[in-house]
């Protein structure tokens, strides 16, 4: 399983998603994500984006408030996992972009579309592989969910 | 309890109420809300209107995903929502399940005849809901159930499906391994798919089944091949290329194969991401093939020039692991690494000290520690610490395998244990005490060190030394007859301040003064045989090289120098206890300064004096015993207290029976019998009785006696031990970085200006990120989101110090760097006691998990199976013509499949491994191929070396006239090899 889990946090620590492509308890989960959001977020802009926690390697990215962080296991690609990244948060700006005006952060953006955006991810990412790439692919569901809606 | 009344419906809170109420409340107040809205969800989850029902369970995801809140008791209602005809409300459900189940939640096999119908649905978007929660909460149970509808998902002409279906295999095989003979074969189908999400989701597959156990997945080796050449999408090559990593290390024709392809990916890709994969791919695989390493190695060092600290990060990483097998990859990047050293990432600082570490041979072992050793005192204390720990490991590895000087590693010690923040005292004490046993030769520096460490009484006040010190008062006491000053040794063991010590090393310290005592008191009253038994000492420092030596020495630290030209000179002049014991006389008791004494000690060694453990220095040694050890006797520490009591009994019986003595010896009378006499003779002689090192193997040289019943199994520790889990070593990490608690305070200082962050205009972000990493890492397909507006990306900022710093070392290191011998060693090395067995080093093996175990098994046979028969059609020797061969052979599948899966659907009662049973011609061609499998292997082992099979295999193939003799052409077509 490539990808383990997939987490946005703010600035102050607070969790805005969280998927995991594993179980882990509630008590994991908490500990976790605590350990990891205090590793990541006391680096600065000109760090590499790679942590090492656990048995995890963890690439993240800084977007505006948001921090995106992707577990997966040591096997995995480190630039290509950025490169998700950018292309979740390129998606998700194309969504959210045009649709909620009003709300241009993306944190806002996800705290209230919380499902649409577990629903984007649940197109790219399956068992913790990446499955979809292109961005109109991904949206296509979701914009017919919004139409019929 | 009141079900819930219409007016809940009507008024119920939405989705987005919460959240705005939630946002509302400041952290004090928000657990409150929280229990509020909670009790509000269980009310409302009751509801018979499934609107309003959904809607709780939306809320319910919501405050479960991001304020962690439990919500397994609402998983009945889950399968509830999840069974709506309504499309949005059946995903709120399917949402909750994916978030929320597991393999013991009790009511996930309520959901099996709903996934099923879902799975079957007409809607793609209902099969995809379905698809992607049993990717999530797949168990066993499920996954049998539900593998008959995955295989007709599989065949789907929607790639939209097909893709989720392929994903969600790879989830199905872990949990029901009898899965694989069902779907593996749709899956290689689906390799050759035009369609690049397809094969992009089969690849996934199949990358996740190759890293567990590679050897099973040899026979795809030429789909594999065909897409590493064909596909231009980067997410597949890379796949491609991990699997290929795995493969190209069983099978050296296929790696001589798949090098020149990949090299052509390495220099054609604009992708950092392929570049890195294929470099990746090289130098752990590949690394055999000289003209792919220099070309890898040369990305490898575009990576670390590049001024993107992830690429920097990436191509140390790289380095490492070809550091091992091709050091001159490392050394030829070496000023790059070493500027490294002093980046301003930790984590880059990390990997860069590795590969230097890396680097250490038995020529540069002295400049590069000493390098490192000025930059860990400027470095900050978590980092600091890293390097200390690296020297030490590093020294260490294989017995000390490239120290040549122990004198100068020993003195290293010394100085480590004396870095303000070092916190290796455990390994420091270590390597001190098995230097002392495995190392004759330096047991006298050994001493020296110790010395310096333990008259130091501002030391005893750091607890993170107090292992150091323990060492070293154990190496004092040991080997306290190549010392210079016994008395002073017993000074610094008896100092006042050894009560800031915890009990076991006091206990420690009691027993060395105890070995001090008598050894001093041997010496007095045996003054010739002292002389005699005294082991003889590395005296074959020829007086040229000493002197070249100490001026070097004065230089570097003065801790040391004061002593040196002494214990030089008083080597040259060929070292015994009695040489000392004429230098020491007046000084020797009750003085505690070093310096000074030093200095007296050369004035006067050139007195001599017959004896120097005169009575009067006995007699002051012990009162000093039994003054600082008496209080000690009323302690609680049975350790200490038993050992004080001890000492004490033999200094009472001393000072009873001496004056007896001293009569005796001044009469010069014979024979004459003195019990404390014997005593410290017995005494010093148990002492003298040399300790070696311990192999690691030595318990189980013991033989078990009979008729002790050692128990077989463990697995009772299990239970016990069950929730002690070991930490897993990450490959690349020394430890981890520590993060401060001024980082997290600041953080939620920040906390007020949360909305207040004015957003960017997302787009100009986006694009300034991809200017700003535009190099990486896929080329995108559009470049329409770049526009040059954004700002310039920030230089990355070094402080000038650091930057010196690293300039010296640079420098320095530039110079020690260079592979150099030294024109004529000052000594040869020593000679270290190693145990005749490996020292240490244990590998451990690992297993395949038995899961994975029956996967790959399952697969085998569906791939050799394969191989079996289209074989019997015609020999295959170009992978087309194979392919056809598939083609025509998938034609008998189907009525054979579905014969399987009525099977699969009968055994839903049984246990999966029954269910593979039921049909006796399945099982006898399961068996066979099974042999085909065994043997299968052995002709790849055999290839190389015969083209003959040996006498065995005959028998056995004529055992099983199933098997035929095309069954053993090799797996890869010879297109490929």
């Amino acid at each position: 399983m490539g990808i383990r889990f997939i987490l946005m946090v703010n600035k102050q620590g607070q969790t805005r998603l969280a998927q995991y492509y594993e179980y882990l308890t509630l008590e994991e989960r908490r500990a976790l994500e605590g350990e990891i959001v205090r590793k990541c977020l006391a680096r600065n802009e000109q760090q590499c984006s790679f942590v090492e926690h656990r048995n995890y390697k963890i690439v993240y990215r800084r977007y505006a408030s948001l921090f995106f962080l992707v577990g997966v296991d040591n096997e995995e690609n480190e630039l290509a996992i950025l490169e998700f990244i950018h292309l979740v948060v390129e998606t998700m700006d194309r969504h959210f972009g045009n649709v909620v005006s009003t709300f241009p952060s993306c944190e806002l953006d996800i705290m209230f579309h919380l499902e649409k955006a577990h629903f984007m991810l649940e197109e790219m990412v399956m068992n913790g592989c990446i499955v979809e790439t292109s961005k109109s692919n991904i949206l296509t569901p979701i914009q017919l969910l919004d139409k019929a809606s | 309890m009141a079900g819930p009344s219409l007016m809940d419906s009507l008024f119920q809170r939405s989705l987005d109420d919460l959240i705005k109420g939630l946002r509302l409340h400041q952290p004090t107040s928000e657990s409150t809300f929280i229990s509020k809205s909670l009790d509000e969800i269980r009310r409302e989850i009751k509801s018979t209107d499934p609107q309003t029902k959904s809607t709780a369970l939306q809320k319910l995801n919501y405050l479960h995903s991001l304020h962690g809140l439990d919500m397994s008791w609402a998983a009945f209602h889950a399968i509830e929502v999840i069974s709506s005809q309504n499309f949005q409300q059946k995903k709120v459900g399917y949402l909750a399940a994916s978030l929320s189940f597991h393999s013991s939640t009790d009511v996930i096999l309520l959901l099996t005849n709903q996934l099923r119908k879902d799975l079957s649905s007409n809607n793609v978007f209902e099969v995809s809901l379905a698809l992607e929660c049993l990717s999530m909460i797949c168990t066993v149970d499920l996954a049998r159930d539900l593998t008959p509808e995955i295989f007709t998902l599989l065949g789907s002409t929607k790639s939209f499906i097909k893709k989720k279906a392929i994903a969600t295999v790879l989830r199905i095989f872990e949990k029901y391994p009898d899965a694989v003979r069902v779907c593996f074969k749709r899956l290689i189908e689906n390799l050759e798919s035009n369609d690049v999400g397809i094969v992009s989701a089969v690849m996934g597959v199949f990358c996740e089944l190759a890293l567990k156990e590679p050897k099973s997945y040899l026979p795809l080796a030429p789909e594999f091949y065909r897409i590493l050449v064909d596909s231009r999408n980067n997410w597949v090559l890379i796949k491609v290329l991990k699997v290929f990593s795995k493969l190209a290390i069983l099978e050296p024709r296929l790696a001589k194969r798949v090098v020149e392809p990949i090299c052509e990916h390495m220099r054609r890709s604009g992708a950092k991401s392929l570049v890195f994969e294929c470099v990746r791919t090289i130098l752990s695989s590949l690394s055999e093939y000289e003209s792919a390493l220099k070309l890898a190695v040369e990305k490898v060092r575009e990576f670390l020039v590049d001024d993107d600290p992830n690429l920097k990060y990436l191509g140390l990483q790289a380095l490492l692991v070809v550091s091992l097998k091709h050091l001159w990859a490392v050394l030829e990047n070496k000023d790059l690494v070493i500027k490294s050293l002093s980046d301003d990432d930790p984590n880059i600082k990390l990997e860069a000290l590795q590969l230097v570490m890396a680097m250490v041979s038995e020529d540069n072992v002295h400049e590069i520690c000493k390098v490192l050793i000025s930059y860990a005192l400027k470095s900050e204390p978590a980092f600091c610490n890293e390097i200390l720990g690296s020297i030490l490991s590093t020294c260490c590895r294989n017995v000390y395998e490239i120290i040549i000087d122990f004198d100068w590693y020993v003195s290293l010690l010394g100085e480590i244990s004396r870095i303000p923040h070092c916190q290796n005292g455990e390994e420091i004490e270590k390597q001190l005490i098995d230097i002392g046993m495995r190392v004759k030769d330096v047991r006298s520096e050994l001493v020296r060190v110790g010395r310096e460490l333990m008259i130091d009484p501002a030391l005893l006040g750091n607890p993170v030394i107090h292992r150091i010190l323990s060492a070293a008062a154990w190496v004092s006491g040991e080997y306290v007859e190549l010392s210079k000053n016994p008395f002073e040794l017993m000074e610094a063991l008896l100092q006042p301040r050894t009560i800031l010590l915890p009990p076991s090393i006091r206990a420690i310290y009691v027993q060395s003064a105890f070995k001090v005592l008598i050894f001093c008191l041997y010496s007095y009253l045996f003054p010739d045989e002292a002389v005699a038994s005294s082991p003889s000492l590395p005296v074959d420092l020829d007086p040229g090289v000493t002197s070249s030596i100490s001026p070097k020495e004065f230089s570097e630290s003065s801790d040391v120098v004061v002593t040196e030209p002494l214990a030089d000179r008083e080597m040259d002049e060929g070292f015994n206890p009695r040489d000392i014991s004429q230098s020491l006389e007046d000084v020797s008791v009750g003085n505690g300064g070093d310096t000074v004494i030093a200095h007296e000690q050369t004035s006067c060694s050139a007195t001599l004096k017959k004896d120097y453990f005169t009575q009067e220095s006995i007699v002051k040694l012990l009162d000093l015993v039994e003054r600082t050890l008496c209080p000690l006797m009323g302690t609680h520490e049975v350790e200490i207290q038993e050992r004080v009591g001890n000492i004490r009994g033999l200094t009472e019986l001393i000072k009873q029976e001496l004056p007896e003595f001293l009569v005796h010896k001044e009469r010069n009378v014979e024979g004459v019998k003195v019990k404390a006499l014997e005593i410290v003779k017995l005494m010093h002689d148990a002492f003298l009785e040399e300790l070696g090192p311990v192999s690691t193997s030595a318990q189980e040289r013991v033989p078990i006696p009979e008729g002790l019943m050692l128990m077989e199994n463990l697995g009772d520790l299990e239970g016990i031990c069950g929730d002690i889990q070991l930490p897993i070593p990450s490959q690349f990490c020394f430890g981890r970085p520590h993060s401060g608690g001024r980082e997290s305070t600041s953080l939620f200082n920040q906390q007020t200006d949360e909305e207040s962050e004015t957003s960017y205009e997302c787009t100009s972000l986006l694009a300034e990120h991809r200017k700003r990493h535009g190099l990486y890492y896929l080329p995108s397909e559009k470049l329409e989101t770049i526009s040059n507006a954004c700002p310039p990306a920030k230089d990355p900022q070094h402080s000038d110090d650091v930057n010196d710093d690293g300039q010296d070392l640079v420098k320095l290191t530039e110079q020690s760097l260079v592979p150099k011998k030294k024109p004529n060693r000052a000594k040869p090395r020593p000679v270290v006691v190693k145990l005749d067995e490996v020292d240490g080093i244990t590998i451990a093996v690992s297993k395949p998990e038995s899961k994975d175990y029956l996967i790959s098994g399952a697969v085998r046979e569906v791939l050799l199976g394969n191989e079996v028969s289209s074989a019997q059609h015609k020999l295959p020797d170009k992978s087309s013509n194979k392919r056809r061969e598939k083609d025509k052979l998938d034609i008998d599948q189907p009525s054979e499949t579905k014969e399987n899966l009525a099977n699969v659907g009968k055994s839903e009662t049984s246990t999966s491994k029954k269910s593979k049973h039921h049909i006796p011609g399945k099982e006898r061609k399961h068996k066979s191929s099974r042999t085909n499998a065994d043997e299968r292997e052995d002709v790849q082992k055999d290839k190389t070396k015969s083209g003959h099979h040996n006498p065995r295999h005959k028998a056995r193939q004529r055992a099983d006239d199933n098997v035929d003799v095309i069954a053993q052409t090799p797996v890869i077509p010879d297109f490929l090899l």
